[in-house]
């Protein structure tokens, strides 16, 4: 067992856990956050994606010891006082979801990009998913969002 | 995953003494390989040491016609290093295709050398490029580093401090992606210097290797016309349900020729 600090969404947690706890798992169980989701737990379909210090990360395959000191945002710290995340909004507006498993990490992902690149091309948001795996939608309407949220800034 | 202890160390030496007081210890820095082989139960380390908070093993520098970079470089610091683009694009290309954005904000480039998965996509280029790989205890040529699938000269003991990669007049790499894990099923890495061209090969067979036949062939001529006359031998090839050693010859063929225009025309 050992203490590890994380501070999520702008809140400092101190827990003492397992040295081999995941940071996935620290975010859903000890946090009680479950808005992040494990998907195939083998990353590939990045459903656990969150943002750590500015970059987004799968946090199926990061220890949450690996974490210790470090900020992370999960998809609950998106909206404010209840008003959705523009992406969040351009994702229900368009309908770039259907049963919603894998929207958070595109969510986390779509914001990250963005942050990265402010116009990015249609193939450069196709290149940028390349770690999310969505069965339901075929993409088409998570492009459509996300190219609605850069027009919309 | 079996139970390990976990320890962040903020200086190579503190890691060494952990390495050699611990029953059976393993580095960690980006993790992208390790935890998954812990998550299967593949591998079961007494303890696991972080090294990504020791200080500066994550630079790029540029010094005597070399670039030294340090091996707790992320894939995504080598992508986005304007300094690598512009004096070795063969690897700055090499590295903003690995995995998967969320991968590259986490993997090394010490990580990824160390492990030396047969289908990892750096092999090609240190070979290619001639590297040293500077250790706590000692350098390795690029030539005496890669032994097996999953083997290198490292002693377990050791650490990866920083690779040099000589910088050529032009680089190139070809990789054909398995669809499913982005893994190279094939990659060429083609490296050309003043007076030679070196010519790399991974994802093929148990460790990447060089084609010296067709580097000295391609020393005297520059051209397609060289791979005419040039056997691609298949026969220790890998071959599993991604690809028949045949396909994978076949398609060191086609990526060479698509690495040959590449470095013709730049």
């Amino acid at each position: 067992m050992l203490e590890v600090n994380i501070n999520i969404n702008g809140k400092k947690y101190s827990k003492k856990v397992e040295d081999n706890i995941l940071l996935v798992d620290f975010i859903r169980e000890k946090i009680g956050l479950t808005g992040t989701h494990v998907g195939c737990d083998t990353s590939q379909c990045g459903a656990c994606v969150v943002d750590i210090e500015g970059d987004t990360v799968k946090s199926c395959t990061i220890l949450a010891s690996q974490v210790d000191g470090k900020a992370v945002n999960t998809i609950e710290g998106l909206a404010n006082n209840g008003e959705l995340h523009p992406i969040q909004k351009a994702f229900q507006s368009n309908h770039a979801l259907q049963c919603g498993f894998c929207t958070p990490g595109l969510v986390m992902s779509s914001v990250d990009l963005l942050k990265k690149n402010k116009n990015p091309s249609e193939d450069e948001i196709r290149e940028w998913f390349e770690g999310h795996i969505c069965r339901c939608t075929g993409y088409k309407n998570i492009i459509k969002a996300v190219q609605q949220a850069i027009d919309s800034k | 995953m079996y139970d390990f202890k976990y320890h962040k160390v903020s200086s190579l030496d503190q890691a060494i003494e952990l390495l050699s007081s611990c029953t059976d210890p393993k580095i960690i820095a980006g993790g992208h390989t390790l935890i998954p082989t812990l998550k299967q139960r593949l591998s079961r380390p007494s303890d696991i040491i972080d090294i990504t908070a020791i200080e500066g093993m994550r630079s790029i520098q540029t010094k005597d016609n070399k670039i030294i970079i340090g091996s707790l470089a992320t894939h995504n610091h080598i992508s986005q290093s304007s300094e690598v683009a512009s004096l070795i694009p063969g690897l700055s290309y090499l590295a903003s295709n690995i995995g998967d954005p969320q991968v590259r904000h986490k993997g090394t480039l010490g990580g990824s050398v160390a492990n030396a998965d047969p289908a990892a996509d750096y092999p090609a280029a240190i070979i290619a490029l001639n590297a040293t790989i500077n250790t706590i205890d000692s350098k390795y040529q690029s030539d005496d580093f890669f032994l097996d699938m999953f083997t290198t000269s490292l002693s377990p003991n050791d650490i990866i401090q920083n690779i040099e990669f000589n910088i050529p007049i032009a680089s190139t790499y070809r990789k054909f992606k398995n669809p499913s894990s982005g893994y190279a099923m094939a990659g060429v890495f083609i490296a050309k210097f003043n007076d030679s061209i070196r010519v790399a090969v991974t994802g093929a067979a148990s460790h990447a290797f060089r084609l010296t036949d067709l580097e000295e062939a391609l020393d005297k001529n520059l051209s397609l016309d060289v791979l005419n006359n040039f056997e691609i031998d298949s026969s220790d090839f890998n071959d599993d349900i991604h690809a028949s050693a045949k396909y994978r010859g076949n398609l060191i063929r086609v990526l060479l020729e698509e690495a040959i225009n590449d470095i013709s025309i730049t």
